[in-house]
């Protein structure tokens, strides 16, 4: 199988805390693949360095065979990564359609933004991707009228819409209810047949369901590395988990 | 608001104070809304918006003076393009970094080249120093000559039409849904795949251009362009004008206008007012930020209809 994203010795420090430090993480094509480990681990910090929202200090990052090291967050969004943040961060005075507009329109050129020319066109794909995600009878309403679990479905519709080849997610069931939490495992299934996907997650029978393979991080490194089977079985990840969980 | 503003020259036929008073109030608008699309629809804080707005006035005074030239297809376009280029050059060094600007940097840029620009021209004898340029020549269309009066004040409505109908295609497109985006979170934008920087160079650039236009029909209009015509003071007026109208939303800052100078206007003539003036109107922008942002169209217009939709009502309108 093909490697889509390959990560190389890569560090980030903030002062003296070294929050990524040395990882070695490579996602598959067609892939879902779940980062997890206690808080603090760096899990998020290395979600956001793959993303462009931290620049790393040192190592490389190669996406769909292009080094994006130095690229910028819109650089690496037009590549192909999408990523939805552990807050959620949609545009509270946007309706839940122009949210998602915004994001489905996004790479058109100035001059076709002006006339609106798209705004016709884009429309059945925008409702139909609502509707994937129970959010098409609130497509008027603000998104900051919606509630929370709402606004991550949203969230992730939106990251969604930019069609990537890799979805990276940052705890899109933080804050929801048990059976939000099963109703967004039931909505994530079938992305599988568009992008791969890179979840962070504190519910591990949520990401055990979902993934292929699992990274387990641990004080910025990583800890260890494989199937679900495997990691169940890891004595390291064991020893991690029930001395710090 | 249009039908008011078609019969008012002839309401106020017999004071042709009023007139230029309503001529102004017209053209003070256009730099109102420039600063809107800055500031309320991009979050852009420019606290120079009068530099690009004396410059252009300067620019066609110059070349009325020197050239003798004074069509309006030649000089109405050249103060646009100055405006355009001067914002664009700005554009480039405070917007167009690597890293996000903060919006203090972006204001005290904005009005240091205000200022400078101010302080520079009070000093060069070229441009008639501090007493800046007077008798500047009139604006022509064909032989025809615009002077004072109704003729100039139907031009600067129907400039002022063009200029809300053009801002207003802009921030109801779907490059408006941008911009909006912009304005309450600019970081995320960034991971959609928009380049931010770019569209906020853009419209401060366009901003600029309208300033621009603004500054060159003021100086027609006056027959006079001086250095506080760029400076933080004027700078200062357009954001009271907007942030007193209502910010966001294209017309609130043409009320903010009319109200601010027809205010001004009555009071002006009261000499214990007229000295406490300024400071009065530094505590009237002071009230406005602290108890009603979003200015005086705040209290009648909800937060969804000044931002609008941009998908979906067009979808059920079609």
């Amino acid at each position: 199988m093909a490697t889509l994203l390959d990560v190389q010795n890569l560090e980030k420090s903030f002062g003296v805390l070294r929050a990524v430090d040395h990882i070695d993480f490579a996602v598959e094509v067609g892939t879902f693949h779940g980062l997890i480990g206690p808080n603090g681990s760096g899990k998020s910090t290395l979600l956001k360095a793959i993303a462009g929202a931290h620049f790393a200090d040192a190592g490389s990052i190669t996406f769909d065979g292009r080094d994006i090291t130095r690229a910028t967050p819109w650089e690496r969004a037009r590549a192909g990564l999408s990523l939805k943040f552990q807050i959620t961060a949609v545009l509270p005075e946007l309706s839940v359609y122009d949210n998602v507009l915004l994001v489905t329109q996004a790479g058109q050129d100035l001059w076709s933004l002006l006339r609106s020319r798209t705004r016709r066109r884009l429309d059945a794909e925008i409702m139909d991707l609502l509707a994937r995600f129970r959010l098409a009878d609130q497509a008027e309403r603000l998104a900051r009228e919606l509630s929370h679990g709402q606004q991550q479905w949203l969230e992730i519709a939106m990251a969604l819409a930019l069609k990537p080849k890799l979805l990276l997610l940052d705890e899109p069931t933080g804050g929801m209810s048990p059976e939000e939490r099963r109703v967004t495992g039931e909505l994530l299934a079938p992305i599988r047949a568009q992008c791969s996907l890179v979840i962070v997650e504190h519910d591990l029978d949520f990401i055990r369901d979902i993934c292929d393979r699992l990274t387990v991080l641990d004080q910025g490194r990583v800890l260890d590395d494989g199937t679900v089977e495997q990691i169940q079985s890891s004595a390291k990840v064991q020893q991690v988990y029930t001395s710090r969980v | 608001m249009l039908v008011l503003a078609l019969i008012t020259p002839f309401a106020l036929s017999g004071r042709t104070d009023l007139v230029t008073l309503a001529t102004n109030v017209l053209i003070l608008s256009m730099l109102a809304i420039s600063f809107d699309l800055c500031w309320g629809m991009s979050g852009i804080m420019s606290f120079g918006q009068a530099l690009f707005f004396g410059v252009a006035g300067y620019a066609i005074a110059l070349v009325g003076r020197d050239l003798e030239f004074s069509h309006i297809w030649g000089t109405l376009p050249l103060a646009m393009l100055v405006g355009l280029v001067l914002a664009g050059l700005f554009a480039v060094f405070l917007l167009l970094g690597r890293k996000t600007p903060t919006v203090i940097f972006v204001a005290l840029g904005t009005l240091t080249g205000s200022y400078a620009a101010e302080r520079l021209v009070s000093g060069w004898q070229y441009v008639g120093a501090g007493n800046g340029l007077s008798s500047v020549k009139l604006l022509q269309l064909g032989s025809y000559e615009f002077v004072e009066g109704i003729e100039f004040y139907f031009l600067a409505l129907i400039t002022l039409c063009a200029v809300y109908l053009g801002a207003r295609q802009i921030t109801r497109s779907q490059l408006g849904l941008v911009l909006a985006g912009m304005r309450q979170n600019e970081e995320r934008l960034a991971f959609f795949g928009y380049r931010v920087q770019l569209f906020k160079a853009l419209i401060f650039s366009i901003a600029g251009m309208i300033a621009g236009l603004a500054g060159a029909l003021y100086s027609y209009h006056q027959g006079f362009i001086g250095p506080g015509n760029m400076g933080p003071g004027l700078s200062t007026t357009a954001v009271l004008y907007c942030l007193f109208g209502g910010a966001g939303t294209l017309i609130g800052p043409v009320i903010g206008t009319a109200m601010v100078e027809v205010i001004t206007y009555t009071l002006a003539d009261l000499q214990s007012v007229k000295q406490f003036w300024p400071v009065i109107l530094g505590l009237v922008l002071l009230a406005v930020v602290m108890f009603q942002p979003k200015g005086i169209l705040g209290l009648i217009v909800s937060d969804r209809e000044r931002i609008g939709s941009f998908g979906l009502r067009q979808r059920k309108d079609d």
